[in-house]
């Protein structure tokens, strides 16, 4: 802020500030009348009057008391253009000095954890509960507060996963974000291809009313189309995201229908980045407690 | 001068009334208008393009505005939840700016890319299905009804008018960029570009 507007400003609200401690002075009537008088205004309104007695002592103060506060805080904090008051406040400063004492009181602490390797990180209880509470910051919006996701977004406490269930994937996986590309395969396969994929696929977790004639069609083409990334036995690929199919868990529902629409128009299923909002550090914590979700199955 | 003049002599009182009044005006707000901080965008502020502005407007229509801000404020309490704070540099292309004023939801203004496209979808189609405590109002109009593209050009005209830098290219294409789109894409797209031009949290 330049000079003309400081001065602009200032002129404005001091003048303003001595301009109301005239009109206080200008218009006393204490000095006048030292008591309560009989003398009226000197108007009539229905045959109602009013009385022309000074203000109240402590009303009058408490105008001067105003004023004086004002001045005084224009003095200790920015109110005059660039003048910056003698503490030089700043709510962004303020701010700062928050972060500071933040950081000075939690980095020891988000230090030690994040030298902890996860496996160690599972039987301290503090370490959990600050990373469950990372989780429901962050988490849940998606994977449900308990972690038992919704549809198409994947349950983390039932030992299936994705992209791979040990703590460096459970890391990798929310430091930078997964992009499913399961493509849509009407366009290949055909309306019918995509009906008998659909059976053979659900035959594979040993779902019942099957149709065996378009099974065996489904499996053809799923040897043609599929095994690239779910692998011969439908038993799916860490490395690429592709779902275990024979293990009856579904992202997407796993009813004839549901499995058509998901070949049909294809699943792009987008796990954010979360390097940015959490770092580093409480990306280990939230790892350590999305680790023990499933670790609790396993006992 | 005696009160008597001024309270029977509207002609007096209304300019006397109008100088007292215009002072807060004159000292808190005229001098933004001259302060760099205030009216330069922030390195690499871009106009909204044609897609995410109709989903802007369908924002405002749905009243977002009314349970979202878009504001954080500078207490740490609020980065570390949504991030660094708001600066006043990512609003200048904002008319009119949709900071809000209550929160009954949370603060969107950087939930760009926060959550999937998906997410949005479903949230928006119904909140519950995804967060079961919400009580957020659903949306399942905006996956029926398409974006009206007769209107988009003359909005970015507008804008320009008041000093949003569009391209003529931009407005050239605009039609074309939200023909056929659904309501749906265009508030997706609004939202997942929110606050990402700013990106470091702490």
């Amino acid at each position: 802020m330049n000079s003309f507007w400081t001065g602009w400003i200032s002129f404005i609200v001091l003048g303003s500030i001595f301009g109301c401690a005239w009109l206080l002075w200008a218009t006393r009537k204490s000095q006048r009348f030292h008591t309560e008088t009989e003398e009226t205004m000197g108007h009539t309104f229905d045959g109602i009057e009013e009385y022309d007695n000074p203000m109240p002592k402590w009303w009058l103060w408490l105008f001067l008391l105003t004023i004086v506060f004002g001045l005084v805080y224009l003095a200790l904090y920015p109110g005059l253009g660039s003048y910056k008051g003698y503490f030089g406040w700043t709510s962004t400063g303020q701010w700062e000095d928050e972060v500071a004492a933040a950081k000075a009181k939690y980095d020891p602490i988000y230090a030690e954890l994040a030298a902890t390797p996860i496996e160690e990180l599972v039987q301290n209880d503090d370490a959990l509960i600050m990373g469950k509470r990372l989780f429901l910051n962050n988490c849940a919006v998606c994977h449900g507060s308990a972690a038992h996701g919704a549809f198409g977004f994947p349950n983390l406490t039932d030992n299936d996963w994705l992209y791979g269930g040990s703590p460096d994937k459970i890391k990798e996986t929310i430091t930078n974000g997964r992009n499913a590309a399961m493509p849509a395969w009407e366009s290949i396969v055909g309306v019918e291809g995509v009906k008998d994929l659909a059976h053979y696929v659900r035959s594979l977790s040993g779902q019942q009313n099957i149709d065996a004639n378009k099974a065996e069609a489904g499996a053809a083409l799923f040897q043609a189309n599929c095994v690239a990334c779910h692998g011969a036995d439908g038993k799916g690929n860490h490395a690429l995201g592709a779902p275990n199919l024979t293990d009856g868990i579904w992202l997407y529902g796993g009813t004839q229908q549901a499995v058509e629409m998901t070949l049909k128009a294809g699943r792009n299923g987008v796990m954010p980045s979360f390097k940015q909002t959490l770092g580093d550090e409480r990306i280990h914590l939230v790892a350590a407690y999305v680790y023990s979700l499933s670790k609790e199955e396993k006992q | 001068m005696q009160h008597e003049v001024v309270e029977k002599n509207l002609g007096l009182m209304i300019p006397l009334i109008l100088i007292v009044i215009s002072f807060g005006v004159l000292v808190e707000i005229v001098p933004l208008f001259f302060t760099k901080e205030v009216t330069e965008p922030v390195e690499g502020l871009e106009p909204l393009n044609a897609l995410e502005l109709e989903g802007r407007d369908i924002y405002i229509r749905e009243g977002c505005t009314v349970c979202h801000t878009q504001m954080i404020r500078p207490f740490r309490a609020e980065t570390e939840r949504y991030g660094h704070y708001s600066v006043a540099g990512e609003s200048v292309y904002e008319h009119p700016f949709l900071w809000g004023s209550k929160r009954t939801g949370p603060d969107l203004a950087r939930v760009g890319g926060r959550y999937s496209d998906a997410w949005h979808r479903a949230h928006l189609y119904n909140p519950r299905d995804v967060v079961p405590e919400s009580n957020m109002p659903a949306f399942p109009w905006l996956f029926t009804s398409k974006v009206d593209p007769s209107a988009t050009a003359a909005k970015m005209e507008a804008l320009r008018s008041v000093g949003v830098p569009y391209t003529d290219e931009d407005i050239a294409g605009a039609a074309e960029m939200v023909d056929g789109k659904y309501e749906i894409e265009a508030v997706v797209a609004y939202l997942q570009q929110l606050g990402t031009v700013i990106s470091s949290n702490r």
